[in-house]
């Protein structure tokens, strides 16, 4: 396995691209990148990644990328690996990279059609909770409680930020029983990279959920993504998980510091009221207890016994 | 249209469905990918049928939705092989986002569509309200009126679509049922006749290799888009002569030729003409024999391809007469049909004849041969005008008398 200090020096997202400082997305691509080479398709949505990467003339990919729409990033890279197939070239990675709203909502049913069929794809979804490139509006990802600009703050009963919680996208892929579903995180990379490895290297649907944190978005400093990225996992409120071959394993289990921590230096989170705090805490718990649930249920096997 | 010679195909009674089955089977595509819809249905199921027969070498991605069917197929193809797709009424409309994707793109897609009534009401019969409203997406469309067409404009819609003056995508248009269920008699071309007339393919567009790293779909400022706009435009012009040269080229190789962008039929000397679209010109030529045999100097123009729209080739051919009819299957309401539309346009700068819409057959209602009959009386009677002037008739509408 790669470390972190064995990462190629060379790129395959290069500098020069136009991501907002500490942008968790773009880090994101950039490890991803690294490991998965120069022999490698990218398919990206219109989204943050398209705009600041590949805006005519510019590009920042030294691989061949594709946009065709917002919701097709699966079926594209799909329809991208079928020709590959009929070419002669199975060899080439095929990658798709979608934020959260390409992926958790507008890109669902795509992503889930192409599950099914075990189409032999890498899906990497750069996680940052909300629609960051249209400025901001609350996704099916974003957290509950969390400032969006369409879930402003007010007296009214909806003015208290997102009411609802997290769509938990890697459950839903893992109903699909698809080869490999692993969620990273950029504040954990030898963990990020450890699975990034094992999903480039098998074959048949895999799904990455990379939580990448966008300080614009967040309100929070540019400098603190990756503790973000960290807190979110210590605190509990992100799982690092691998769903692999239908086995589930915890990949890290956390500190469970403080949730309040990782709220206070959000700006998008400064308005929450103790009994909000206190609904995240319980949600945190109960997520933990399935989590534990699902480990044990679903977690390796013993090995048969042999007389 | 020119009967059939003796060639290396096999000649069996099957349905329109079929026939385009056969016609995208023959013409090699790597990669094909749809979703069922009725009328369309029998397609995929063929082409299912003759993958498992092994008589068919393709990917096949049964899909999800039709707009992942075209997405899918527009990535294949931006990967540098042949695809196919298929697709009717609800199943276009959900394919108009990906649409727009394939012709800025040069990716020379081909689809047949089965033409059927778009919701709502709810109905499966043809109407041709499905493909017309996508006029503006840089498809080309051509509209066929019977089982062999559909199969023989598959073949030459590859042909067109993929030389390197237009790589602009096409559909290739049959009517509900009339077209995509009615069995016929159809000389279902061989292979080796096939790949004669359509090689293998070799894209000339960009495409995405790892060894020649490059962007497709970028983003653009204002700076660029114009210029893209521009050289679509310029691509759909040069299609109109292509098409022609491909159909005669078609005609040499097989036997049988389509007349391009337009067909005629006893126009030479008519002084009344009709357009038609899809499976009414049947109707409509029966309708020209029966007037004609009663005097009437009447004359039948079938459109074929509705983008390019032939403006030229429709120009020159009612060049004589004192009116015309235009038939539509589809409304653009408080206007009028699209052909009617496009027609006036066409002939605006030289004509001063009245030309006069009709509107029949709506919902896959039957169009007949007195409803064809009324639309000539009407544009006679409107060619005593003898000036310019407009207007729009339903024909057989319950509680309108036309």
């Amino acid at each position: 396995m790669t470390t972190v200090k064995e990462l190629p020096t060379e790129d395959w997202f290069t500098s020069g691209h136009t991501a907002c400082p500490g942008c968790g997305g773009a880090m994101t691509v950039r490890i991803a990148m690294k490991v998965l080479g120069p022999n490698t398709v990218v398919y990206m949505p219109a989204s943050c990644l398209l705009i600041f990467s590949d805006m005519y003339p510019f590009n920042a990919f030294r691989v061949p990328s594709l946009q065709v729409l917002f919701e097709t990033s699966a079926i594209c890279a799909s329809g991208i690996k079928r020709a590959l197939k009929r070419l002669g070239k199975e060899d080439v990675t095929v990658v798709a990279f979608a934020g959260d709203g390409g992926t958790a909502d507008i890109g669902m049913q795509a992503l889930s059609g192409a599950a099914e069929r075990n189409e032999d794809i890498l899906y990497i979804c750069y996680d940052n909770e909300a629609y960051m490139n249209t400025g901001i509006q609350r996704s099916g990802t974003t957290p509950f409680g969390a400032w969006t600009t369409t879930t402003p703050l007010g007296p009214g009963s909806e003015g208290h930020g997102k009411g609802e919680f997290k769509k938990d996208v890697p459950r839903i892929m893992m109903a699909h029983d698809v080869p490999y579903v692993a969620t990273a995180s950029l504040g954990f990379p030898a963990d990020l990279l450890k699975k990034l490895e094992k999903a480039k290297a098998k074959r048949g649907f895999r799904y990455l959920h990379v939580l990448s944190p966008c300080p614009v978005g967040w309100r929070a400093e540019s400098d603190r993504t990756v503790d973000l990225a960290k807190m979110a996992v210590e605190t509990g409120i992100f799982t690092l998980m691998e769903y692999e071959d239908g086995v589930f394993r915890i990949s890290r289990e956390p500190r469970f510091t403080p949730v309040r921590e990782y709220l206070q230096v959000q700006g998008r989170f400064k308005h929450l009221t103790d009994e909000q705090v206190a609904t995240i805490e319980r949600w945190v718990k109960e997520k933990w207890e399935r989590d534990r649930a699902l480990a044990k249920a679903l977690g390796p096997k013993p090995l048969p016994v042999t007389a | 249209m020119i009967e059939a010679k003796a060639i290396s195909g096999e000649r069996r009674m099957v349905t329109g469905d079929y026939a385009a089955a056969w016609g995208a089977m023959v013409s090699r595509p790597q990669v094909i990918a749809a979703y069922p819809i009725t009328p369309q249905t029998m397609i995929i199921e063929h082409l299912s049928e003759f993958l498992a027969a092994k008589k068919l070498d393709a990917e096949l991605m049964r899909v999800e939705s039709e707009h992942s069917a075209l997405s899918a197929v527009i990535a294949a193809e931006a990967t540098g092989v042949r695809t196919y797709t298929a697709t009717s009424s609800q199943g276009l409309a959900l394919m108009h986002e990906p649409l727009f994707v394939a012709p800025p793109m040069h990716l020379p897609v081909v689809m047949s569509v089965v033409n059927r009534t778009v919701a709502a009401p709810l109905g499966i019969w043809v109407e041709h309200n499905d493909t017309m409203p996508q006029r503006d997406t840089g498809w080309m469309q051509v509209y066929v009126e019977d089982a062999q067409e559909a199969l023989d404009m598959v073949l030459q819609a590859y042909r067109v679509a993929e030389h390197r003056e237009v790589e602009l995508p096409m559909m290739v248009c049959m009517d509900a049922f009339l077209v995509s269920h009615t069995i016929e008699s159809v000389d279902l071309v061989g292979q080796e006749s096939a790949d004669a007339f359509l090689p293998a393919y070799k894209p000339v567009h960009a495409y995405l290799d790892p060894e020649r790293p490059l962007v497709l779909g970028a983003a653009s400022p204002p700076e660029y888009i114009q210029e893209v706009r521009w050289e679509t435009d310029l691509r759909m012009r040069k299609a109109a002569e292509i098409l022609e040269d491909v159909d005669r080229e078609f005609g040499r190789a097989f036997g049988r030729s389509y007349g391009g962008a337009l067909e005629t039929y006893r126009l030479e000397d008519a002084e009344v003409g009709l357009v038609t679209l899809g499976t009414v010109t049947s109707v409509a030529r029966d309708v020209v024999d029966l007037l004609r045999d009663q005097g009437e100097k009447v004359g039948l123009l079938k459109l074929r391809y509705f983008r390019p729209f032939p403006a030229e080739r429709l120009r020159d051919a009612t060049e004589q007469l004192h009116a015309l009819g235009v038939y539509d299957r589809a409304v653009s309401f408080g206007v009028g049909g699209p052909t009617y539309i496009e027609t006036r346009n066409a002939l605006y700068d030289s004509h001063k004849i009245p030309i006069h819409g009709f509107l029949a057959g709506l919902g896959g209602r039957d169009v007949t041969g007195d409803d064809v009959s009324l639309m000539f009386k009407r544009t006679t009677q409107a060619a005593t005008r003898g000036k310019r002037a407009g207007g729009v008739t339903w024909i057989g509408t319950r509680g309108v008398n036309p």
